[in-house]
């Protein structure tokens, strides 16, 4: 049977209304409760990847900004750490609130800034951001029953460095916990997506939170090393690459700075000959495909049993073929753009690098935009684990497929990375799925399911993908003196 | 013959590796000699014995050991290593006379304080024995997300530890920092103290007779900074306890540790008589969460 796309699936162009966000022309960086320039005067361009517009002119922090943030960062501390947790609750609450409230102007400014589509802000990162704020408030007051002992105290400043790929929910995973605690934070967005971080500010501003208390610093690698590296801060939270991990770790060594890490991966999605195909096939969509395969929990790696490889991967392509990639802010939009020529140069060497290894590229058919960042979905068979596409992190919408005999072979297979921070496992049979989940070396296992988030549920990874967990109770730890 | 002169039979002490007594293969030992502040001593009291100077060759053999003893310990029930553990304390108490004569030596105790050392060594392996099948429920459990989803978060032990033990106290702190990090299921190369090797390689005899897998507990003698580089270094060892370091030593070694991105536990002070808390447990703990979609029984809602 031959598909025809766009006789079956004509949409009309269906965009949210940009006109719910007021994108000033220029922000500054938010320090002690005010706006302010860098102290160089530089100045940086946030452009939306799917249009390559410019969005805002956005104030560029260096050390000596950092070291200002960090200072105010301290001072607000003391009031901040010894007000009752019911009323550091009582912010957070509201918090939560405004950003309920403020839900569709921050979902179209993050689909503008990141270039995710916007059914994901609106159903996916927002409700997630405000869920996670209204989770952590409710512990401020109850950190005594945590399992931390009676009395748990915070660090006191939290650098918090934070990716491009969920800004603001990352920024959300940081600052919560910290807030919650006790702890006061100077928070660097990454440079291409710094938009919903300065909003952020204004949201603390209305929110009447004490001034110092958050403070953020958009910037470049070199202010998150500024951030990082400077002696006053106790508490380091990174997220983003292992490269990146593996040197702020080796910057921290030697102090008393408490460092936790959420880094890459290379996620395997096991699908055993009994799995239900078609809800395995959208799980394998939504592992790999969901905002843009920029996730570093993606299941970037599918493992199917050899068996029913023919069928998986004829269903697998026969979905793909029906994802619609365009304009972020459409509705029906299901794959946005990649956040930025930098990444899509990447993306590209590596699907390359996959062909010239020798495995089989297959590329659903859809047009791309001519302006702005794009990077149709993409799957390569004919895989071994010994190929880059199987190793490395591409952090984009490629799927690797790989073949496996048995389940001690799946579980070989999917162990066999530096990494082990997500894995999937698709089979009808109970038992089999606890014995895989059980022998996973992985921090989130979704069984049946896949890139499933809730602030209860701790994240994080196993080896190489880093240590320490966000969200539940576990997360209060990275902030707590224990 | 009388008792008083006939001659003592000395013990060869050796390493504790696989579950075997290997000497050094560097075929090294180097002097250890009793614990002294007398004036003129230098430092150095009586001969002792000579023990094993492992090498960089020994300390990677003792990974590849604890690597192969991971699956089956990691993979025992919790009833089943809290069972061993308390086996540890009942050979220990059976030989509590050697321990307390080595700890007196190595730390310049008197009996009666050795004893007090040995007795606390014994009872924080009882202690330890009945946290393995506690802490999963402790630091585990239910996540009530806000969907239809079964979720758990479980802790599961991180790996191959290297434990750097305390230099001063040579016993109690040694099994204090071993019993946790063996009783979640990681398994361990432990680098005794570098001064005062001896009561650790004795151990390694009581853990050979106490049921413990051979590789679970790997115990090495000679230069802190020697054995530990390779191992902070080494890309199979998932973790390292710096508790043996000093700081400039703790600094190289995190540093090292950050290529692999190990679990760093700094070194810190200390009170090895204390009642520990869970720390040493959670810190060689990884949390893994499971989900699961629950279903409905029924879209209008179920009469159950």
């Amino acid at each position: 049977m031959t598909m025809d796309k766009h006789s079956l699936f004509e949409y009309a162009p269906a965009p949210e209304s940009r006109s719910v966000v007021d994108i000033a022309p220029s922000y500054g960086l938010f320090i002690d409760g005010e706006f302010t320039d860098a102290a160089d005067g530089k100045v940086f361009k946030t452009v939306s990847p799917s249009s390559e517009e410019v969005l805002s002119e956005v104030a560029q922090a260096g050390s000596e900004d950092v070291d200002r943030a960090v200072k105010a960062a301290r001072k607000a501390f003391e009031k901040w750490s010894a007000l009752p947790g019911s009323e550091r609750a009582k912010y957070l609450f509201r918090i939560a609130r405004i950003i309920q409230e403020r839900s569709r102007e921050l979902a179209v400014l993050e689909t503008l800034d990141n270039g995710k589509p916007i059914k994901e802000t609106r159903d996916a990162d927002l409700p997630l951001v405000a869920a996670h704020f209204f989770y952590y408030a409710g512990w401020a007051d109850k950190l005594g029953h945590a399992g931390y002992g009676p009395d748990p105290r915070p660090l006191g400043v939290a650098g918090q460095v934070i990716p491009w790929n969920f800004p603001l929910l990352m920024l959300a995973w940081k600052i919560a916990p910290a807030l919650a605690t006790g702890n006061t934070v100077v928070l660097k967005p990454a440079e291409t997506t710094p938009l919903s971080a300065l909003f952020f500010a204004d949201i603390c501003r209305q929110a009447g939170l004490p001034k110092g208390v958050v403070n953020i610093v958009p910037g470049y690698g070199d202010a998150g090393a500024a951030l990082v590296a400077h002696p006053d801060v106790n508490k380091v939270a990174f997220t983003g690459s292992t490269a990146v991990g593996k040197a702020i770790a080796r910057e921290v060594a030697g102090t008393d700075k408490k460092l936790t890490l959420e880094l890459g991966g290379k996620g395997a999605n096991i699908v055993f000959d009994d799995a239900p195909i078609d809800q395995a096939v959208e799980g394998i969509v939504g592992g790999i495909f969901f905002n843009q395969g920029q996730v570093c929990c993606a299941g970037s790696r599918l493992l199917v049993q050899e068996s029913i490889q023919d069928e998986l991967l004829d269903s697998l392509k026969r979905r793909l073929s029906t994802l619609r990639l365009g304009d972020p802010l459409d509705k029906n939009t299901d794959i946005g753009a990649i956040n930025s020529a930098e990444q899509l140069a990447r993306i590209t060497a590596l699907a390359e690098t996959g062909e010239a290894e020798g495995a089989e590229r297959w590329t659903a058919p859809c047009e791309l935009p001519s302006s702005g960042y794009w990077f149709a979905p993409t799957l390569f068979t004919n895989v071994t684990q010994a190929h880059t596409i199987a190793r490395d992190e591409i952090f984009g919408p490629v799927l690797s497929v790989l073949t496996f005999r048995t389940p001690d072979e799946a579980v070989a297979k999917a162990n066999n990375s530096q990494y082990g921070l997500s894995a999937g496992i698709w089979t009808e049979k109970g038992s089999r799925i606890l014995a895989v989940a059980n022998k996973l070396r992985a921090g989130v296992v979704w069984a049946n399911t896949f890139n499933k988030f809730d602030p209860t549920s701790p994240f994080g990874g196993y080896k190489e993908s880093g240590f320490g967990r966000e969200g539940g109770r576990h997360g209060l730890e990275a902030y707590l003196d224990v | 013959m009388s008792e008083s002169t006939r001659l003592s039979v000395f013990k060869t002490y050796k390493l504790y590796v696989g579950g075997k007594f290997p000497r050094s293969e560097s075929g090294r030992v180097y002097e250890v000699t009793t614990a002294t502040s007398a004036a003129g001593a230098g430092g150095k009291g009586k001969w002792l014995a000579n023990a094993p100077l492992s090498s960089r060759k020994d300390a990677r053999d003792a990974v590849v050991a604890a690597r192969k003893a991971f699956g089956g310990w990691s993979g025992a029930t919790a009833y089943n290593r809290g069972q061993i553990l308390y086996r540890v304390a009942e050979m220990l108490e059976g030989r509590r006379g050697q321990f307390v004569r080595e700890v007196g030596e190595a730390e310049g105790l008197s009996k009666s304080k050795a004893g007090a050392v040995v007795d606390a060594a014994i009872d924080r392996w009882v202690w330890y024995a009945g946290w393995t099948d506690k802490i999963g429920q402790v630091v585990g459990g239910a996540n009530p997300v806000a969907g239809p989803y079964f979720n758990l978060s479980t802790p599961e032990p991180t790996g191959v530890v290297t434990v750097l033990a305390p230099q001063e106290s040579s016993f109690l702190g040694l099994v204090s920092v071993i019993a946790p990090v063996i009783a979640t299921g990681n398994t361990v190369v432990v680098v005794a103290s570098e001064r005062a090797p001896l009561p650790a390689l004795s151990l390694g005899e009581v853990l050979a007779t106490s049921d413990l897998p051979g590789g679970v507990v790997n115990v090495l003698s000679g230069r802190t900074a020697e054995i530990s580089a390779p191992l902070a270094a080494h890309q199979d060892v998932n973790a390292i306890d710096l508790t043996g370091a000093d700081a400039q030593l703790a600094k190289e070694l995190e540093v090292a540790a950050a290529d692999n991105l190990k679990r760093v536990l700094r070194p810190r002070a200390e009170d090895w008589t204390a009642e520990p808390g869970t720390d040493r447990l959670t810190s060689f703990l990884e949390t893994k969460t499971v989900w699961h979609p629950t279903g409905s029984l029924g879209a209008s809602g179920s009469a159950y």
